[in-house]
């Protein structure tokens, strides 16, 4: 076939073209990503190819070397998906040439991610591109190509504020808890409550370095299997207000209607530990801590409600720095795709 | 008196230009929510220090001494001495921010001084008569100044940490300070090595003082025994639990304000003595 009619595309659905439901239908889970491989390997006309799967997108990257490779490649998707191809066209993403670029170069530098500017998407376009090099399905394209995306994720990231600030309320927390202690590493956490809240964070701080952690929990035996599954110590719950001054940090998510943490109680926690600070961190609703204790000196209270509010408060800033994040992104792209159109051999348009 | 054809007051005036230069930029930095380039500050600051230092010895030279024999050259060493130690603590320590601090205190006490000719209209020769003892009294006490103009550096930064925590302002500014602990292990170790700094001046003092009761007047022995008493005092409640968190940071900028208040009042107390005169053994 003549190279004049190649052109690099991505065909695909993401969140913001096709809902959960859908998406769960393309889902590219085990033994179906294998199938996906095999019937593209055997696809004529489809010279290179990577694929893209997480729980938010499923996106083919290739250069396809004849007109109708695309149309064909999606007929074998949906087959293979029993999806009709018309739903398909409905929620697809289809883009040719240099837009293409655009969108893995925002792809990688999490600007289409859900979650704006999160990490974990850079990790899995690598091991997409990786996985496909091992197949030795990619070439000077899609290997320009990717590799570039890792370098202008990392400069935006470098250069912008678009991963600054954490979004999610357990990792606010384990921020503002360095904030207070600098090094989680001497810290002892308590965990007070075994709700899921409760285990996400105590989770967020071990993988953090927190040094110690214990649970402590009205039921002794479910404190015992968290505690288990991170490496912790399990207490009784009633040990609790006789030890508080001896954590640093203490998250509480138990279903108490009342405040399980008084006033009295933190008093007395800071009178033997004054020159170190005791932060609280209330997941709760109703609230456990009573909101007086903030007023102490050398104590430190945050709800769920400070919590949330500052994590939208850095969902903001990220948001805010989109538009420079995409015309950083639009210039790499640009010279990238000058550098990338004469290795496919053809003129290309979005679609 | 002069040093590659400069004299002391224009190695003064560089050296403040540098120190403006670095709290220009990291406000510059800040307002762009922006974290400082740690290399950048510790450069100028560093490039400040030098130049200082060629101004003080330029001094020294002229004075045949320390020059700490007026407000403008004991604001000068303060500042000197502060930064001596921020290029010291700030190398070990990182802490985030203290360049830009130190810049902003040492560009305010060396322009302040500049700026004020008639704290620098008399100049003591061999202020201090030639012993070499009260000289090093003098100069180890005006180290002390700089290690609490320090001081109060990193607990209005706890101060300011403090208010971002409580009131959950935790962007700009407050995004790049360091932690309450570091903020707080910092304070107490610069705390320590004050008091015992000026206490080691004081009793170098003290033994020049007994031989010679009139060498001292009342009103700076009276302020010196003061502030020594009053940081004396703080570091002991610090250490025993009884002075933490914003009320020892608010009781160490507050002493640092009345140290810095106190120095003229101690300057005056020295026995007057014609200007640029030579040698005449002037008392501190």
């Amino acid at each position: 076939m003549s190279d004049q009619a190649a052109t690099l595309f991505l065909l695909g659905a993401t969140h913001h073209t096709a809902s959960l439901e859908l998406r769960e239908k393309l889902a590219l889970a085990g033994a179906k990503l294998e199938d996906l491989h095999r019937a593209l390997q055997s696809l004529a006309g489809l010279r290179e190819f990577a694929v893209l799967n997480t729980c938010n997108r499923v996106e083919i990257y290739g250069v396809a070397t004849t007109p109708d490779t695309v149309d064909r490649l999606q007929a074998s998707f949906c087959a293979m998906n029993q999806m009709e191809p018309a739903l398909f066209e409905k929620i697809r993403l289809n883009l040719r040439g240099h837009p293409t670029v655009q969108h893995l170069l925002e792809v990688a530098a999490g600007v289409d991610s859900q979650m704006i500017g999160e990490t974990e998407i850079l990790g899995q376009v690598k091991a997409a591109y990786a996985a496909a090099q091992a197949r030795g399905t990619t070439g000077p394209v899609l290997n320009r190509v990717f590799q570039k995306s890792f370098q202008a994720a990392k400069h935006v990231r470098t250069h912008t504020a678009i991963g600054e600030g954490q979004i999610s309320v357990a990792s606010v927390a384990v921020d503002l808890a360095l904030k207070i202690f600098g090094n989680l590493q001497p810290c002892h956490v308590l965990i007070l409550g075994a709700g899921d809240i409760g285990e996400k964070t105590a989770r967020a701080f071990k993988s953090r370095g927190a040094g110690r952690l214990t649970v402590a929990s009205r039921r002794l035996q479910h404190a015992q299997e968290i505690a288990g599954s991170l490496a912790a110590q399990a207490v009784p719950f009633e040990r609790v207000a006789d030890t508080l001054s001896e954590f640093d940090i203490a998250v509480c998510s138990t279903a108490a209607p009342e405040p399980v943490v008084t006033p009295a109680m933190a008093i007395s926690a800071m009178r033997r530990r004054a020159a170190r600070p005791l932060f609280f961190i209330d997941l709760a609703m109703p609230r456990n801590i009573a909101p007086e204790v903030a007023h102490l000196a050398n104590v430190f209270l945050y709800n769920l409600d400070d919590l949330a509010k500052i994590a939208a408060e850095n969902l903001a800033l990220r948001e805010a720095e989109i538009h420079r994040v995409r015309a950083l992104l639009a210039d790499k792209a640009a010279a990238l795709w000058q550098q990338v159109e004469p290795r496919i051999g053809g003129n290309h348009t979005a679609e | 008196m002069t040093f590659l054809g400069l004299a002391d007051r224009t190695w003064f005036w560089l050296a403040a230009t540098c120190y403006l230069i670095g709290f220009l930029l990291g406000t510059a930095a800040l307002l762009r929510d922006r974290r400082q380039s740690r290399l950048a500050i510790y450069t100028l600051v560093g490039a400040g220090f030098i130049l200082q230092t060629l101004g003080l010895y330029v001094r020294g030279q002229a004075v045949r001494g320390c020059p700490i024999g007026n407000t403008f050259e004991i604001f000068q060493f303060t500042a000197w001495s502060a930064i001596a130690l921020y290029l010291v603590v700030g190398a070990t320590f990182r802490l985030s921010l203290l360049g830009y601090f130190t810049s902003c205190l040492s560009a305010v006490l060396t322009v302040l001084s500049l700026a004020n000719p008639v704290w620098d209209a008399t100049r003591h020769i061999a202020a201090f008569g030639g012993n070499a003892w009260v000289e090093f009294h003098a100069a180890l006490a005006l180290f002390s100044y700089g290690v609490f103009a320090l001081l109060a550096l990193t607990s209005g930064m706890y101060l300011l940490q403090n208010y971002s925590l409580k009131q959950k302002h935790l962007h700009g500014l407050f995004s790049f300070l360091p932690s309450i602990i570091e903020l707080d292990q910092i304070s107490l170790r610069l705390l320590v090595a004050g008091v015992v700094l000026m206490t080691w001046s004081l009793g170098l003092g003290s033994i020049h003082w007994v031989q010679d009761l009139a060498s001292v007047d009342l009103p700076k022995l009276l302020v010196t025994a003061g502030i020594w008493f009053a940081y004396l005092a703080t570091m002991i409640l610090r250490l025993s639990g009884k002075l933490v968190s914003q009320r020892l940071a608010w009781a160490c900028v507050a002493l640092f304000a009345a140290a810095l208040v106190s120095l003229p009042v101690v300057n005056a107390s020295r026995h007057s003595v014609p200007p640029v005169a030579p040698a005449l053994g002037t008392r501190t």
